[in-house]
């Protein structure tokens, strides 16, 4: 059983959700990146999206964008990344990361290099923002050879014949994404949400994790009711946006700084145990 | 000993995937990729609809005032010493430019398809005007998309979309171009993809886009073909054509691709200077990669990052190529060069000299190659050069850097 396998099947022994706080690496620093990621977990995180940053990301709203951009103005690579979560792994071998991107930065790195790195510093699983099934045969191969799992998006707009195919070719968890438009927008709507999931789960018995425009406990929460996971990105990332590149933080600043995490943590359980 | 081929085959790209080659292909979010196959599905029954291309052939007529001219720049032949040089004047068309053969075409899908709102990206403010100009035409909401370094260099253009009934939308995320303009694009059509369509303005960007801009482009080379031939009973010798994401280069050229004996040169923006790395040539210096939906010849840093691009030609400025070319490159069936900005300068002066033509500075850097190699070529070489658009545009930029006030 892998990382992510483990991590549902403990959270379902104890009738819980997932919550997937995702940022960006290198923002404001890789040493900071490295300090949040345990942070979160103390706030109650269940696994980790790790951005590595691309010039371009044309999937992303505002928050992301400038994330990316200030990850990249001090000349964050891809290598980079993967040290981080190597470093990651030095205290935590159960929470499961899942690197997040673009292409382009893979394809540079080299398909194999990549896999074989990422296997060997500990990431689980990779969702590539602009590789649709369609154009992923390639490096699903390669990253299924090497044991870490390739999640896919299915989107509001996406047909319940491509929803399908999407479900049977993910591995890991199925990322439903909550709404037309980039990351951190704001037209979140609960209902039409939940029912999709529940045509989705006719295609998979794959967790389905529910993202964008998640913006604070009570959102989590209602999302959580129908979702087996839930990702927070924006909200977190705005957050992460008032640290300063040069400055050390101590852990427990950091666990502050990241408290959106434990309030979605403990709205996400309130609920269940209310239901 | 290698064999002579035996087996013509025709070319026929891309695939049913939207691949030439290793290249193009459909790299976007989910959210957009059921809209994409949508545009796909609609395009290949309009394809085959005579009522749509008669419509379309209607309005290149009427509204753009096609065909352009075959004009033999004689002084400039005659100057040079070589090659008979030919200029194919799409700068004649209205709007200014080739880029409204593109917007008349996707327009029309955009009707057919039941979109209400418009949206395009737009680097020099060409296609954004030929964009503009089609939606006040059809009653269409347009909003176009504009990196707010290039509102700077192009304040005209950007005044004639709002003239047009256009909202000029900024954005100063990225090097604040062409690239970032298609990013944001990009963000919005995922956002608004029920009742928007997006028109792209060169062959770039994800499957259908680079065929179907092709296609509507095509009509430059087919032109050629016919006005070469009524002219001077044989085809060309050779297309000169400038490629920035390449639109009037596929559209001049593709008409002739099995026509292997006709010499095919894109001529890309070397900046300052290919050594110099700022410059906006990624078949000339670059490698492939992935960036707005499509694998094609990027500009990339060695992490797969896009570097920031240079050139005097706003609408040069862009950091890929449609993948078409990437693949025609790779067979070996166009040749790919590069001009510095002093070099497309100095052809923008020369041509309005000589011929009394003011080449757009993006043309210019066509002309600017035709005039280093005319002269070594033979006196009975027919030469076609696409002027693809005019350069009063561009009157502003070439003022400042002769430190001159208008």
């Amino acid at each position: 059983m892998n990382r992510i396998e483990a991590c549902f099947a403990r959270l379902k022994e104890e009738d819980k959700k997932a919550l997937i706080p995702y940022i960006t690496a290198g923002d404001p620093s890789l040493e900071t990146t490295l300090g949040l990621m345990h942070a979160l977990v103390k706030n109650g995180a269940d696994i980790i999206e790790l951005g590595y940053p691309f010039s371009d990301p044309s999937s992303d709203g505002p928050v992301i964008q400038r994330a990316v951009e200030r990850s990249l103005s001090h000349k964050t690579r891809l290598r980079d990344v993967l040290e981080v979560v190597r470093r990651f792994r030095e205290q935590n071998d159960t929470t499961p990361v899942v690197l997040m991107g673009y292409l382009n930065p893979v394809e540079y790195m080299g398909y194999s290099t990549f896999a074989e790195t990422a296997v060997k510093v500990g990431v689980d699983g990779i969702l590539v923002v602009d590789m649709p099934p369609e154009e992923s045969s390639d490096l699903h191969q390669v990253m299924r050879n090497a044991g870490i799992d390739t999640i896919y998006l299915v989107a509001p707009t996406t047909t319940p014949e491509r929803a399908e195919s999407i479900c049977k070719l993910s591995s890991g968890y199925v990322y439903y994404v909550s709404l037309k438009g980039v990351t951190g927008a704001a037209n979140l709507n609960v209902e039409s949400v939940i029912s999709r999931l529940k045509e989705l789960r006719s295609h998979t018995n794959l967790p389905i994790g529910v993202g964008f425009g998640i913006r604070d406990g009570e959102s989590a929460a209602k999302i959580a009711a129908g979702a087996d996971a839930v990702v927070v990105g924006s909200a977190l990332v705005s957050k992460v946006a008032e640290l300063e590149h040069e400055q050390h933080y101590s852990a427990e600043f950091l666990q502050q700084k990241t408290a959106l995490i434990a309030e979605m943590r403990t709205a996400m359980n309130q609920a269940k145990n209310a239901a | 000993m290698s064999e002579p081929k035996t087996s013509k085959q025709a070319y026929n790209s891309p695939d049913s995937h939207g691949h030439f080659g290793p290249y193009g292909g459909i790299f976007v979010g989910e959210t957009l990729m059921p809209a994409l196959e949508e545009l796909t599905r609609q395009y290949e029954k309009l394809k085959h609809d005579p009522d749509f291309w008669a419509e379309f052939d209607y309005d290149l007529a009427h509204y753009v005032g096609r065909p352009s001219p075959l004009y033999f720049a004689e002084r400039m032949t005659r100057k040079l010493g070589g090659a008979r040089i030919f200029l194919k004047r799409e700068d004649l068309n209205h709007t200014g430019a080739h880029k409204v053969n593109n917007t008349i075409g996707q327009a029309l899908l955009a009707r057919a398809m039941g979109k209400t709102r418009i949206i395009a990206e737009t680097g020099a403010g060409q296609h954004g005007v030929a964009t503009a100009t089609v939606a006040a035409r059809l009653g269409l909401e347009c909003h176009v998309f504009m990196g707010t370094e290039d509102i700077k260099r192009q304040s005209a253009n950007v005044f004639r979309m709002k003239m047009l009934g256009a909202n000029v939308v900024g954005v100063d995320s990225g090097s604040c171009t062409l690239k970032d303009a298609m990013n944001e694009a990009l963000r919005d059509w995922a956002t608004n993809v029920d009742n928007t369509y997006y028109i792209i303005g060169t062959v770039a960007g994800p499957h259908p886009y680079p065929m179907l801009v092709r296609d509507f482009q095509s009509i430059i080379g087919r032109e050629v073909k016919e006005q070469c031939m009524a002219q001077h009973g044989r085809l060309p010798d050779s297309l000169v054509a400038c490629v920035g994401g390449g639109s009037n280069a596929i559209g001049l050229f593709h008409p002739f691709i099995d026509d292997t004996q006709v010499r095919m040169i894109g001529v890309e923006a070397g900046g300052l200077g290919i050594a110099t790395g700022k410059h906006a040539a990624p078949l000339s210096a670059g490698k492939p990669g992935v960036l707005h939906g499509n694998r094609t010849y990027l500009m990339n840093d060695e992490d797969g990052q896009i570097i920031e691009t240079h050139s005097v030609s706003a609408g040069l400025d862009y950091p890929g190529v449609g993948p078409e070319h990437s693949w025609l490159k790779d067979l070996h069936r166009a040749e790919y060069t590069a001009v510095t900005d002093d070099e497309a300068l100095d052809a923008f002066r020369y041509l309005t000299r000589t011929e009394g033509i003011i080449p757009a500075l993006e043309s210019s850097h066509a002309v600017a190659h035709a005039m280093k190699i005319a002269p070594g070529l033979d006196k009975d070489h027919l030469m076609v050069i696409n002027l693809s658009g005019r350069g009063d545009k561009d009157l502003h930029t070439v003022a400042e850097i002769d430190n001159i006030r208008i």
